[in-house]
């Protein structure tokens, strides 16, 4: 988890017969980065707000959350107690839902919130970015996946979340047997 | 141990998660590529292409000229742009070519070729070109590939919906896409644009038999900003058509502001009542400043004369002239099918490409189908003038080509494709990716009434990964599809000579045939020409000296020339003797300012030369004509003001 830190957390891809090579918004615990300039330029065609990193007050929460959950994690570890590792994952679990459910928020806000007097307006066309997945957007293929910082905390949650389960349950069996 | 396998059988779950992410993504579509395209496109050594094609040079100001299919170039035609290496626009014949009313414009923003038309069909005779920037139009001879007409249109700002002709080139157009203040009343506030501001649809007649242009009537329009345009065919004889945006009338951040309302229109003039209305004395004469430049064959010479008034109506006080069309967003493209029925129109920020059809809108004037008036122009009834709609295209309908099975072929600027849809049914039948970025698209003769149904050439902006890279700047491209089966394939990509907005092809055999192969020398009617060896001479008059030289394989004639002065003015009139066809002959003198001179068989040309310090100046031919090209060669001697050197000569076929 500690990785998240030094790698981009989430991508949003976009191809395009004009950019076969693609266009790519990459989102760390703290930052953006990528191709945003370019993204943003295009956008203001249908009237997108601009991306900035400084819209976003999640970024200065984000790292101290992730950094909380890691330090209690650890503490957890130590002190080696199974129900307080639940609690634990509860905090997971909750952080991961709240932060998924600030993503929708944000890009249902990006893909809605038009300026009325863009110069494209397609009649009842809103250019929200998938959650996760792939979705044509106009001439946009927009794709939104983990990125490598993602996917290390995603394995890494999953993983205790699977080894509190097998400790839980399978460990449990064997003590009855 | 069964920990660790528990854990791997995770990861192993997991990674069939995450490579699922991948190939779950939509296809591309591929392009359809002919697996014979290399055959279909090579044109073996000493063959001839079928068609010629004409690009526009965009913002080079000149006109490319390719054989299709093979996509080699054959000229670039200097047309509005100085060229150095023919000398067009540097030499004292062609420099009146380049004149307006603002003075010396030595370069232009060319948009669109428009063959010459002979019952609706390209007759191959002449080829026009507008210059978006300084308004003018130009007309190209397709016997000598030679720009011999120029004029400048009055009241007009950006020459865009231009210079698209009648079926008989009775009239080319030209009009307006930054409408201004008529000349003269022009010193006005920006903000009264809605007051003052107007569109100018110039009809420009060309004499049938000379083609010289000439600027007939001027009709005052709404000021919106004119796109496009195309004249009616059969049915539709008497109408032209223009496309028209910005009827907001922003006069600034056109991006946003003239991107409001939801529909633009299709402006339809009846040319046939205009001149009607001109017989009966119902124009105005009012007084102009444009310029009109002429290219004489035979004296090798331009001549540019200024014209100060022009006839206008003004549209809003003829009723019957100009009706509006209502039409989706900014329309650009307005494209007539080739029997004249329909009209398609194609807005540029929409995704369905409305057609209007030609006896409904007959109809809807007779009927009184008006929704309104617009600055006192009637607007047309959208549903009332409409065939249909073709729905499910692309993004960003641009322009829209036709060809001889019924159907039509429309670019689509954002989502980079051409779709192929069906005239009369308007539904989309094939699509072909286009890389990228297309703007105009070609089918020869696929804005006449005779189109051919073999090739479409998509025009694009932007080319990207598709060439070896050049640094910042790429090339432009244009990109052949093989249009004669039922799917559009892919042939060829090549790259073209600035951005080719539009280009029209015609087959090669209406103009090969009349290919002109050298000028009569007895019909030079140069003042300056020498005709002959004997007539080479070298003559002063005050500080203005004459060189009456003669070129042909392999001297020039003078080749020493003495008693030249600094401060003296220097005109060398190189005539080019050979009356065989491809041999030009070059000429070049070191440091000269300006240019140097590529002169046709029986040909002449003048190079201005005005020496900046004394000392030996060679002078040499610089199109490799001959075995000894290398010893057509002479000098020239420059002295101080003060010297007392004798206006000297020597040359000729006698050595000494």
């Amino acid at each position: 988890m500690i990785g998240a830190f030094f790698f981009p957390f989430w991508k949003i891809m976009l191809e395009a017969p004009q950019y076969p090579e693609g266009l790519e918004m990459k989102i760390w615990l703290y930052k953006i980065t990528g191709d945003v300039e370019k993204i943003n330029g295009l956008n203001h065609y249908i009237g997108m707000k601009l991306i900035h990193e400084d819209e976003f007050p999640e970024f200065k929460i984000m790292p101290w959350v992730l950094g909380l959950l890691i330090v209690s994690g650890i503490m957890v570890a130590i002190i080696r107690k199974r129900s307080l590792l639940w609690v634990w994952i509860l905090f997971l679990l909750v952080a991961g839902g709240i932060a998924f459910y600030d993503f929708y928020q944000w890009l249902y806000d990006y893909g809605h919130n038009l300026d009325p007097h863009a110069a494209i307006i397609v009649p009842g066309m809103s250019y929200q970015p998938p959650m996760f997945g792939y979705k044509q957007l106009l001439n946009f293929l927009a794709g939104s996946f983990p990125d490598s910082g993602g996917y290390l905390v995603i394995v890494a949650s999953l993983g205790i979340v699977g080894v509190a389960i097998y400790e839980q349950f399978y460990q449990k069996a064997k003590v009855i047997s | 141990m069964k920990k660790i396998r528990q854990i791997l059988f995770g990861m192993t779950i997991l990674s069939i998660i995450g490579g699922s992410f991948t190939s779950c993504k939509p296809k591309k579509v591929g392009s359809m590529m002919a697996g014979d395209a290399a055959q279909k496109v090579y044109i073996a050594p000493g063959q001839f292409d079928e068609f010629y094609l004409f690009t526009s040079g965009g913002f080079s100001g000149q006109m490319g000229v390719y054989g299709l299919p093979s996509g080699r170039l054959l000229k670039n035609i200097p047309v509005f742009s100085q060229d150095p290496t023919t000398g067009w626009g540097y030499t004292e014949e062609t420099k009146p070519m380049l004149n307006t009313s603002f003075g010396f414009v030595p370069w232009e923003d060319s948009h669109h070729p428009e063959l010459s038309k002979t019952n609706g069909e390209d007759d191959g005779r002449w080829i026009f070109i507008n210059g978006n920037n300084t308004p003018r139009i130009a007309r190209i001879d397709l016997t000598t590939f030679r720009t011999v007409d120029i004029i400048e249109l009055p009241n007009a700002g950006g020459n865009h919906a231009s210079p698209f002709c009648t079926e008989n080139t009775e009239y080319v157009v030209g009009n307006s896409r930054f409408s201004i203040p008529l000349d003269g009343e022009d010193d006005v506030p920006i903000t009264t644009y809605k007051e003052n501001f107007k569109g100018a649809a110039t009809f420009v007649k060309v004499d049938p038999k000379s083609g010289e242009m000439s600027v007939a009537f001027q009709i005052v329009v709404p000021g919106f900003n004119y796109d496009l345009a195309h004249a009616g065919k059969g049915v539709s004889h008497d109408w032209m058509f223009f496309t028209s945006y910005n009827s907001e009338q922003a006069h600034n951040l056109l991006e946003v502001n003239a991107s409001q309302n939801d529909k633009d229109f299709v402006m339809a003039v009846n040319w046939k009542k205009a001149e009607e209305l001109i017989a009966q004395g119902k124009g105005k004469k009012i007084p102009a400043r444009y310029m009109h430049n002429m290219y004489d064959e035979k004296t090798h010479s331009a001549t540019s004369t200024e014209e100060k008034e022009v006839t206008v109506i003004m549209a809003e006080e003829m009723p019957g002239l100009v009706y509006y069309m209502p039409c989706p967003k900014s329309p650009h493209g307005c494209d007539v099918s080739p029997d004249g029925r329909y009209i398609v129109a194609s807005g540029k920020l929409a995704a369905t490409i409305p057609v209007f059809a030609f006896e409904k809108m007959l109809k809807a004037i007779e009927n009184k189908a008006i929704e309104g008036e617009v600055s006192g122009i009637p607007v047309l009834k959208y549903d009332q003038v409409l065939a249909g709609e073709v729905l499910q295209t692309g993004l960003g309908p641009l322009h829209t080509e036709f060809d001889d099975k019924g159907f039509a072929y429309t670019s689509f600027f954002v989502s980079s494709e051409i779709v192929k849809w069906d005239v009369e049914k308007r539904v989309v039948v094939d699509r072909a990716p286009t890389y990228y970025s297309i703007g105009h698209l070609c089918v020869p003769g696929g804005d006449s009434r005779k189109p051919s149904g073999k090739y479409v050439i998509a025009l694009n902006k932007i080319t990207k990964d598709r060439y070896l890279p050049t640094g910042p700047e790429l090339t432009q491209s244009a990109q052949l599809f093989d249009i004669s089966g039922e799917k559009m394939t892919l042939l060829l990509d090549f790259p073209t000579i600035g951005e080719p907005h539009y280009a029209q092809a015609i087959a090669a055999d209406k103009i090969a045939k009349n290919s002109k192969k050298f000028f009569t020398i007895e019909e030079n009617n140069n003042p300056f020409a020498a005709k002959s060896e004997a007539e080479a001479k070298v003559v002063r008059k005050g500080n203005r000296v004459d060189v009456y030289m003669i070129a042909i394989r392999s001297h020039l004639n003078p080749d020493n020339i003495e008693g030249i002065k600094l401060g003296d003015e220097v005109y060398f009139h190189v005539t080019n003797l050979e009356q065989d066809w491809d041999v030009p002959h070059g000429f070049a003198i070191k440091g000269a300012n300006n240019s140097e001179l590529l002169i046709m068989p029986g040909e002449t040309a003048t190079l201005k030369w005005v020496p900046v310090r004394t000392g030996m100046f060679p002078f040499y031919c610089t199109d490799f004509c001959s075995a000894l090209h290398q010893e057509m060669q002479g000098y020239a001697r420059v002295s101080p003001a003060s010297a007392n050197v004798a206006l000297k000569f020597s040359g000729g076929a006698t050595a000494e």
